[in-house]
């Protein structure tokens, strides 16, 4: 036992976790793995396999089975035979196998970290303190949620069968956060794992059955994008959620377009860690460590954009690089390690590849030294000298390598943190609490951290905005993804339903009114004529002409757009001053009550009482969102840590509202208003019939002190003016009621800046109806969730 | 231990004017630092060889300690000789730890202990340390605490543990703890200097680190952080920022600070976490008795089982191990 040598060397152990438990887990199931579909573990014949190896060693562990269409059909098929009655089971049903889950994945925790581990290459510290225990906690959570859904949820019912497709960086945690909260709000799903990393979802499978998981609710199958992309598409299918990469949740956008599902992106991000000068620097870098070293920076939310504040940034620089002296790597199954493998052979050349390429446009390269010559281990990088147009600034990198910059004041921090197309997530750093409350507000993101990057339970919602995606992951938030508002179906009645008599060539129209009436469009808070000098006639529902409207272009709603983004202080005005001008609104609109029922029942055909009653309701949802306006507040989450996650609505920023055909001025009242409510501007296209109802209500906006550019609205063609506006990269969200076709339509369009779309069929709803023309639906999609952490404590 | 006396002597921290700049802007953010201790002993593995070896190096950082109302000459005879042979002779042999020679690094008394204390550590290469200035308490009127280090060193202790005036630091009275400190530097003469900061008294993070600064800038040789007479001892996040301190004025001054957290560190779980802190925050020249010690009594104890458990592949019972 000579100890000599080692007391003066003081070194670390190298403390291989086993991994025996996995691999004969691995050997008693041949190595081989099909796909988990009703409860089965099913084989197909003449399958083509794709090959499962551990990044660190290039060992070959598995060979899966690639699921064709008919097998994607089967299990799809599986899922939608068993949704309802996993439906109808009950709240506190599916909490029972939830919880289940939840002690099942405790009870083989360690076996799932090494599995983990094997397949991806990252720590087992991370695997084993990280990913798995917050997998449970999903479970745990959620089988609450399953418990208190009836009493916390009603109104609203599961939308079916779900598709999953996850993504290979956290395999496990994202297995949960997509079935975690599908299952328990009574939806069936099927997932399909990341091909490089399915190992531990056909450990989950197994564990299925024996937590009493009803055949067909949880299906799994493998495969690479074209499996994706058949799932995805798949008819039955009436929800999509993905997590990955921003241009595959782009093909999948479009793939669906059209096709009526709900869908939610967790796609890439290129995060700000914001550093002021008045922050716990050395905290500061162990942050660092914890925001792009952390399973290697294949993060989408990793910290890798570091803004200085100039006044410490050779200070800090200085710290960083020792710190990367006191990083270790090695073996992933190595307790001892800080940093790991990449997952695999590609992941390894892109980001070699990328670094590289991204050189060459300037930039000071600081790495750790690399560990050894084993392929797949990316040294952790820092780049230096390098400014806002630098390639390797506006790239996802995806690998352990942080590009450092400076700022010199606050405001500058915050327009440099928002200059990027992204929105995931951003951290926050000073011990002011002025500062970093004034600044996580301003930060254009899903998830703002202050002083900690990382951070992530199942109580707090998680996403992005722009093009890192939209939807939550988390929280009860979160739960809404998985849920649609029970609804009553609509038959429309004569008149109001847009069912008008075909136009008549225009000399055979007469006119309802004696003088000549050409309404203007609205925009920028003035009365606009159209770019193109066209006009044509708004029909009554005889035919007749009832006034004439400017025929919009591209030009208008560019010009509708651009004055929608100057009047962004909307936003931050207060939620009592919004209130305000929408009661104001409702006054002023009253006094003319006589006049708008008239305009009414001639443009619409409708008798007086029903004129009278839209007209009312008209008024009653003005006073419905002004009193919203300042009630729809956030939520403190009780997360696990000293301190709380504040989950606060924001507006999305411009919405473009696509009218349906009916009950013009209730309709528009019912767009318009959730959505100035939470702050946000639209542009508003109405619909296709008695397109001048809306623009009578311009002189009423005017007097009521709506700001200039808050409300636009532009009239001409639906079809054609909506197009302009979903393809608009300012405009964030697109309500659309239009026919199956408009909707595609603009949901493919969006795909440009992955803006936010709810689209339905024109004639889905009675406006009239409270349950389905007002209430909190509408404000939800008025809003996103922003979760800021704040940890405290001295 | 025969390392220590090989290895070459530092320059003695020689302390820098008073520099209220450096600093006053010191802010702490306890959610962090509490959240890097955590993974201290999750991201660093130290077993089996590596354990022993260790801990064999954690005995020779110890201060051992008494500080009891009714020490008496025999208890502390007792302790030097344990300090003198930390381990037993058959444990020593079978781990081939022989040439070594392995004690601890210093015994610590109250002053009335010295003299005794002094006759048995005599040229045994155990230093002598001393709790002084009205210690726990530190609130003797000044020149008493000046003379009763004097005292000290003449009685033969050559390391003085001092505790800091907690009021100072709490009335913000910075200028004046440095003076303070300052004269309790020059009334140590040759012996060195340890300061207590009493953490567990002086409110929060950021004032640790202000009064870790101080310390440093009046010629603390090191930095301690409890009298184990408060209501909290020596915790990781309290240890953690004197450590970062002792960091940034290596990096401005050039002089190396020693660290000794002291009181609650009973178990080798907890000192191998102090260990890898030191290790991975100042790297491996902070894990020398001249730049680390434990003020620890029932350490040692701890140590010998696993040690003994090491050796054998069972765990010992504590009386087969001779007391302090």
């Amino acid at each position: 036992m000579k100890l000599s040598k080692s007391i003066e060397e003081l070194e670390y152990s190298q403390a291989l976790e086993s991994d025996k438990e996995a691999i004969a887990w691995l050997e008693s199931n041949g190595r081989k793995f099909g796909q988990f579909i009703g409860g089965e573990f099913l084989f197909q014949k003449n399958a083509d396999h794709i090959k499962v190896t551990n990044p660190a060693d290039s060992s070959t562990l598995a060979a899966i089975e690639v699921a064709d269409d008919k097998t994607v059909d089967l299990a799809v098929t599986a899922a939608a035979k068993s949704q309802k009655s996993w439906y109808k089971a009950g709240g506190h049903a599916r909490a029972k196998v939830l919880y289940a889950l939840a002690r099942l994945i405790q009870k083989h925790a360690r076996v799932i970290s090494v599995l983990e581990t094997l397949d991806n290459g990252k720590p087992i510290r991370e695997s084993r303190d990280s990913d798995i225990p917050l997998a449970i906690r999903h479970f745990y959570y959620h089988a609450g949620w399953a418990q208190l859904q009836e009493s916390e949820l009603s109104g609203q019912e599961p939308v079916g069968v779900v598709a999953q497709i996850i993504p290979w960086n956290f395999p496990f945690l994202m297995l949960a956060w997509k079935i975690a909260p599908a299952i328990a709000m009574g939806n069936s799903i099927v997932l399909k794992p990341a091909e490089s990393t399915p190992l531990t979802a056909m450990f989950f499978a197994q564990l299925c059955t024996e937590a009493g998981v009803p055949k067909g609710v949880i299906n799994i199958v493998n495969g690479a994008g074209n499996t994706g992309a058949t799932l995805s598409a798949h008819p039955k299918v009436n929800k999509v959620a993905f997590t990955g990469s921003t241009a595959v949740g782009r093909a999948i956008r479009k793939s669906t377009a059209g096709q009526s599902k709900k869908l939610t992106l967790e796609l890439g991000g290129k995060s700000a860690f914001v550093v002021f000068e008045d922050a716990d620097l050395d905290s500061v870098v162990e942050g660092i460590v914890d925001a792009i070293w952390y399973n290697q920076g294949e993060v989408c939310c990793a910290g890798s954009r570091l803004l200085i504040q100039a006044s410490v940034e050779d200070k800090l620089i200085g710290k960083i690089k020792k710190r990367m002296e006191t990083l270790r790597f090695g073996t992933p199954l190595d307790k001892s390690i800080d940093v790991g493998s990449l997952v695999s052979d590609t992941q390894f050349k892109q980001v070699s590849h990328l670094v590289k390429s991204g050189l060459k446009s300037g930039g000071n390269l600081f790495q750790c030294e690399k560990p050894d010559s084993r392929k797949n281990y990316y040294p952790p990088s820092i780049i230096t000298d390098v400014d806002s147009s630098h390639p390797l600034v506006q790239e996802e990198i995806f690998g352990p390598v942080l590009v450092i910059m400076s700022f010199r004041t606050q405001p500058e921090a915050i327009q440099l943190a928002n200059n990027t197309r992204y929105g995931l997530s951003a951290s926050v750093w000073s011990e002011n609490i002025n500062r970093a409350m004034h600044v996580a507000p301003a930060l254009i993101a899903g998830v703002v951290w202050i002083n900690c990057h990382n951070k992530f339970d199942a109580a707090c919602g998680f996403g992005g905005v722009k093009e890192s995606g939209f939807g939550r992951e988390g929280g009860k938030e979160g739960l809404y993804e998985y849920l649609k508002p029970i609804q009553a179906k609509y038959k429309a009645t004569k008149g109001a339903s847009g069912n008008m008599a075909s136009s008549k060539s225009n000399d055979q129209h007469s006119t309802s009114s004696e003088i000549d009436r050409t309404l203007k469009f609205y925009i920028g808070g003035k009365q606009v004529r159209p770019d193109g000098g066209n006009s044509i006639p708004a029909l009554n529902f005889d035919g007749s002409i009832s006034a004439w409207v400017g025929q919009g272009n591209r030009k208008d709603i560019r010009n509708a757009v651009e004055a929608a983004r100057k009047a962004n202080g909307w936003a931050s005005k207060t939620a009592h001053l919004r209130a305000q001008v929408l009661y104001f609104f409702a006054e002023n609109l009253t006094v003319r009550k006589d006049e708008f029922i008239k305009r009414l029942m001639e443009t619409c055909g409708i008798k007086k009482p029903e004129a009278t009653a839209e007209f009312n309701a008209t008024v009653s949802r003005l006073f419905s969102y002004a009193a919203w306006a300042d009630k729809f507040d956030g939520a403190a989450h009780d997360a696990p840590y000293r301190g709380i996650t504040l989950a606060l609505p924001e507006p999305i920023g411009i919405i473009g509202l696509v009218a349906p055909d009916h009950q013009p001025l209730l309709a528009a009242i019912s767009l318009i208003a959730p959505a100035i409510a939470m702050g946000n501007r639209v542009v508003y296209i109405p619909g296709d019939p008695y397109q001048n109802i809306v623009l009578e209500l311009v002189s009423v906006m005017e007097t009521s002190d709506i700001p200039g550019g808050v409300i636009n609205i532009v009239t001409g063609d639906k079809n054609e003016l909506s197009t302009h506006l979903a393809g608009h990269g300012e405009v964030e969200s697109m309500w659309c009621w239009g026919d199956n076709k408009l909707n595609k339509n603009i949901e493919s369009i969006s795909v440009e800046n992955l803006k936010r779309t709810w689209c339905h069929q024109n004639n889905d709803r009675d406006w009239r109806d409270i349950s389905a023309g007002e209430g909190t639906e509408f404000l939800r999609q008025a809003t996103h969730v922003k979760n800021i952490w704040t940890p405290y404590g001295d | 231990m025969s390392s220590n006396k090989t290895k070459p002597i530092l320059p003695r921290n020689p302390g820098t004017d008073f520099q209220l700049e450096r600093f006053c802007d010191i802010q702490i953010n306890r959610s962090a630092v509490e959240q890097r201790c955590a993974s201290y002993g999750t991201r660093r593995s130290i077993k089996k060889d590596k354990q022993a070896a260790w801990l064999i190096k954690v005995i020779s950082l110890i201060d051992l300690t008494t500080l009891a109302g009714d020490d008496t000459n025999d208890r502390v005879r007792r302790l030097c000789r344990k300090a003198i042979h930390p381990l037993n002779e058959q444990l020593v042999k079978k781990l081939e730890l022989e040439s070594l020679n392995i004690s601890t690094a210093a015994v610590c008394v109250y002053h009335e202990m010295i003299a005794g204390a002094a006759k048995v550590l005599k040229g045994t290469g155990v230093h002598l340390a001393a709790v002084s200035t009205g210690f726990p308490a530190g609130l003797s009127p000044l020149p008493l605490r000046i003379e009763e280090i004097k005292h000290s060193v003449e009685q033969g202790a050559d390391e003085i543990d001092i505790v800091i005036s907690r009021r100072l630091v709490l009335e913000g009275k910075w200028e004046e703890l440095y003076h303070e400190v300052r004269m309790f530097r020059e009334a140590c003469g040759e012996a060195h200097l340890k300061t207590i900061l009493a953490t567990g008294e002086l409110g929060n993070l950021s004032a640790i680190a202000k009064a870790s600064q101080v310390c440093m800038m009046a010629g603390a040789d090191f930095i301690k952080t409890s009298t184990g007479k408060e209501p909290t001892n020596a915790t990781l996040p309290v240890s953690l920022v004197m450590v970062r301190m002792i960091r940034e004025y290596y990096e401005s001054t050039g002089y190396m600070v020693g660290f000794k957290p002291a009181g609650g560190i009973s178990d080798t779980k907890t000192a191998l976490q102090f260990m890898t802190m030191m290790q991975e925050e100042l790297g491996r020249r902070w894990l020398e008795p001249d730049l680390f010690r434990f003020g620890a009594s029932s350490l040692l104890g701890d140590i010998e089982r696993q040690l003994d458990h090491y050796s054998s592949g069972y765990y010992s019972a504590s009386y087969r191990h001779p007391i302090a």
